[in-house]
């Protein structure tokens, strides 16, 4: 087996490649989860870059990202395998034909279990794939406790077991990760399985870089006022704080509009961006003294 | 085979780094954090992976293995620091761990003499001249300048004594009395204001929000160096154990702090949404509804036209009614503060519940919660505009159940959970326990939800069990741990 990575730096390095700004506690957690073969789940509010370093990282090594979205109510045959049974159909009807006795029944049987009427889901899909892939397993706190048992065997030990079949093994290792909005605990089996990496909202500094790197048009000053700003709007309590992607998003607008500066005005119009919820605007609005009053109630 | 071999072998590290990461993972135990032996196993494993060079390396590559909850990050951080940075210096057998020790080479307990060279002009500041060179580097932002006066200032202002068995906090607070850092605030905006010639209310508030930030950090520093000093003085292993707080999930509702109180916040909201999907989740897994027809026709031309496989309708999930009762008297306070944040999870969740405060009277409060989508807010008015005092404002459970169920009992219905906050403190007064008997026998269910400890109740003026045998279920909810398997104990 070969290292995907030399050291922690190159991950780093590699990672800003691709445009996605790490730090250290990413690039170290990226880093061991190759070599240490363990999956990392990826722990952190709404639109931290949770699920773009998982597709950043498939960027970088060059490999196909197969991705698995969860939700409630996922089971074994959209997540693992499942049987194609109109296949198996099929061929049963073709060799009724022929088979007189009941002689060829098991031979029969032998071949509708065999790989090829196999569908082959994400998580199968990732292990058995020739070339190198990088699996996602997205929101996995949408499924059920129960579910999650559904993973525990692929995570640790990279292999499949078909009833019917027996285990397949992955061919290689693929990088595994599991992004969570905690938006319920996840088990303690899950846990143990793979490496913990909790991302937060980036510090100001940081949003910057990342505003920059997203928005090479944007100015130096430009942008760290936009990341000043986010990060006080972060302060709040609101009910959805505004994500990296929105602040990039609002960047992007800025620029298009050509502002150079935010000033009251600018920010009252465009707040809309960073903020989704009416009664987030006004919140924002009354604590940064902008001038909602007349803006809001006309619309 | 030849490689993978290899590559174990490059994975062994030193008796010596077992042995440390060894009584580190101790000290993580000693301070609460709950350390299982594969994650030991992991985090040894990874310590073979050439990350032993660098300070942050480390760092990340022990909380990645070891730590597996945010929110017991921060514990972990802080022991770390301890742990690596002030150890008492490695003997000569083991030089080769000394390297850890050395990342960062002014690390070392801080002596009388140790400020020859670039502290030695400060030794001699005057208090007033700290206070003013404090302001500067905050205004400047200047690192350097900022982690020396930390050093300095704790020097001067907290007066450390060896041996004398008091916290961090202490002498924390006096540093920062000390440095006058609570009027820092002001006096910076107000120093950025005159520079720019005036700011408009977008640009001060985000001087002010930096300005926090910076001296936030400041605090922080100077926390540490106090740490450092202390485990000088102590050693670090009882620095770690002083460090044991209860997790956030042990923390108990009733005493928690101001920034514990905001953490268990945080933590609710998972909560309730799980609250919400165990409420609704016994319809949906049964499975049969009536046939589905028109999807078992269209299924049927799998099978030639064969209706082989019968699909059903699921059933849609009943939209369970919630009636929440807390009690806001002064008795519970604390846990009332928290109740009202609780109740307004619960009503972000479903679609239809109704809240009701008392303390000798009763009131509705749903169209606080529901029309203002702040809590801080609703909060606020329900403290403020609910009507549940009757008499005296003591708590008068009878009371107060009484009328609920004059005005609202006809209300409750078989499709009703009913669940009462409170500590069943009655002030000697009627019980009345009847209104329970009755709502137990209307509702589906009926919970209390008690935040004292077990041992108490029936004590004094608590009449939780004259209430309790009239519930589906009594509960100990002192803390979200409790209140977790409250949750799940639900369906």
């Amino acid at each position: 087996m070969t290292n995907r990575f030399d050291s922690v730096d190159s991950v780093i390095k590699q990672l800003d490649s691709v445009d996605y700004l790490s730090d250290n506690a990413i690039a170290s957690a990226t880093f061991l989860g190759d070599r240490l073969q363990k999956p990392i789940l990826v722990e952190g509010p709404a639109g931290t870059g949770k699920t773009q370093l998982a597709k950043s990282v498939a960027e970088m090594i060059d490999a196909r990202l197969i991705r698995l979205q969860c939700y409630e109510g996922l089971d074994e045959n959209k997540a693992l395998y499942e049987w194609n049974y109109k296949k198996q159909l099929l061929r049963i009807q073709a060799s009724t034909d022929s088979v007189e006795s009941g002689d060829n029944w098991a031979e029969l049987q032998d071949d509708i279990f065999s790989e090829e009427f196999l569908l082959a889901r994400p998580l199968l899909e990732a292990i058995t794939a020739d070339e190198p892939v990088v699996l996602l397993i997205d929101e996995v706190d949408r499924v059920e406790l129960e579910t999650e048992a559904l993973l525990l065997e692929i995570l640790s030990d990279y292999q499949v077991s078909i009833p019917e079949l027996g285990t397949i093994e992955a061919k290689q290792i693929p990088l595994v990760f599991l992004t969570s909005n905690n938006s319920r605990e996840l088990s303690e089996a899950l846990k143990r399985r793979c490496l913990f990496l909790y991302l937060d909202y980036p510090t100001a500094e940081r949003e910057k870089e990342i505003v920059l790197t997203r928005v090479p048009q944007i100015s130096d000053s430009l942008a760290s006022q936009v990341a000043e700003i986010v990060a006080s709007i972060r302060k709040l309590e609101l009910k959805k704080h505004p994500s990296v992607s929105e602040t990039i998003d609002w960047a992007r607008t800025l620029v298009l509009l050509g502002i150079e500066r935010v000033d009251e005005e600018v920010a009252t119009e465009t707040l809309n961006i960073l903020v989704k919820y009416r009664s987030d605007i006004e919140k924002v609005a009354k604590e940064f003294s902008l001038n909602s009053g007349t803006h809001f109630d006309g619309s | 085979m030849a490689a993978e071999l290899a590559q174990n072998a490059s994975a062994e590290i030193g008796a010596p780094y077992r042995a440390l990461l060894e009584s580190f993972v101790q000290q993580l135990r000693e301070a609460g954090l709950p350390i299982s032996l594969s994650e030991y196993l992991d985090a040894s494993e990874a310590l073979g992976h050439g990350v032993l060079g660098n300070r942050d390396v480390l760092r990340n590559t022990l909380a990645t293995t070891l730590i597996k909850h945010q929110n017991h990050l921060p514990i972990f951080y802080t022991i770390f620091d301890l742990f690596f940075t002030t150890r008492l210096q490695p003997n000569s057998e083991e030089a080769d761990i000394g390297e850890l020790f050395d990342f960062d080479d002014e690390l070392e307990a801080p002596s009388p003499q140790d400020s020859s060279a670039s502290g030695g002009r400060r030794e001699e500041l005057s208090e007033e001249d700290l206070r003013r060179l404090t302001l500067e580097g905050l205004q400047s932002d200047d690192q350097d300048l900022l982690k020396t006066l930390a050093r300095q200032s704790v020097r001067q202002f907290a007066h450390i004594e060896p041996g004398r068995p008091v916290g961090g906090t202490y002498y924390l607070f006096k540093t920062i009395r000390g440095l006058n850092l609570d009027a820092a605030l002001d006096t910076l905006v107000e120093i950025a204001e005159e520079e720019a010639d005036g700011l408009s209310p977008l640009e001060r508030r985000l001087t002010k929000d930096e300005m926090e930030r910076r001296i936030n950090q400041l605090k922080e520093q100077i926390e540490s160096e106090i740490r450092r000093q202390l485990v000088a003085d102590r050693g670090s292993e009882t620095m770690s154990r002083s460090l044991r707080r209860p997790l956030p999930e042990d923390v108990d509702f009733m005493h928690a702090s101001r920034e514990e109180l905001a953490a268990l916040k945080k933590a609710m909201y998972p909560l309730t949404r799980k609250l919400a999907a165990r409420l609704a989740r016994k319809r949906r897994h049964k499975r049969r509804g009536p046939l589905d027809f028109r999807r078992t026709v269209r299924h049927s031309l799998n099978y030639g036209g064969v209706p082989a496989e019968l699909i059903f309708k699921h059933p849609k999930p009943s939209k369970p009614e919630i009636f929440v009762l807390a009690d806001i008297s002064g008795s519970v306070a604390a846990f009332a503060r928290f109740t009202l944040h609780l109740t307004y999870a619960i009503s972000g969740q479903f679609s239809q519940v109704r809240s009701f405060v008392f303390i000798d009277g009763v009131d509705e409060v749903t169209s606080f919660f529901e029309t203002s989508d702040d809590i801080t807010e609703a909060i606020h008015r329900v403290n403020s505009e609910a009507d549940v005092i009757a008499a005296d404002g003591h708590s008068d459970y009878g009371h107060a159940f009484k009328m609920f169920w004059d005005r609202f009992g006809s209300q409750v219905t078989s499709k009703s959970t009913v669940i009462v906050l409170g500590d069943a403190r009655n002030n000697y007064h009627t019980s009345e326990e009847w209104v329970l008997k009755e709502l137990q026998k209307r509702s589906r269910k009926l919970f209390w939800l008690n935040p004292e400890p077990k041992a108490y109740w029936d004590t004094g003026d608590s009449v939780m069990s004259d209430y309790g045998d009239h519930c589906d279920g009594v509960f100990e909810a002192r803390n979200l741990r409790q209140l977790e398997r409250f949750v799940d104990n639900l369906v």
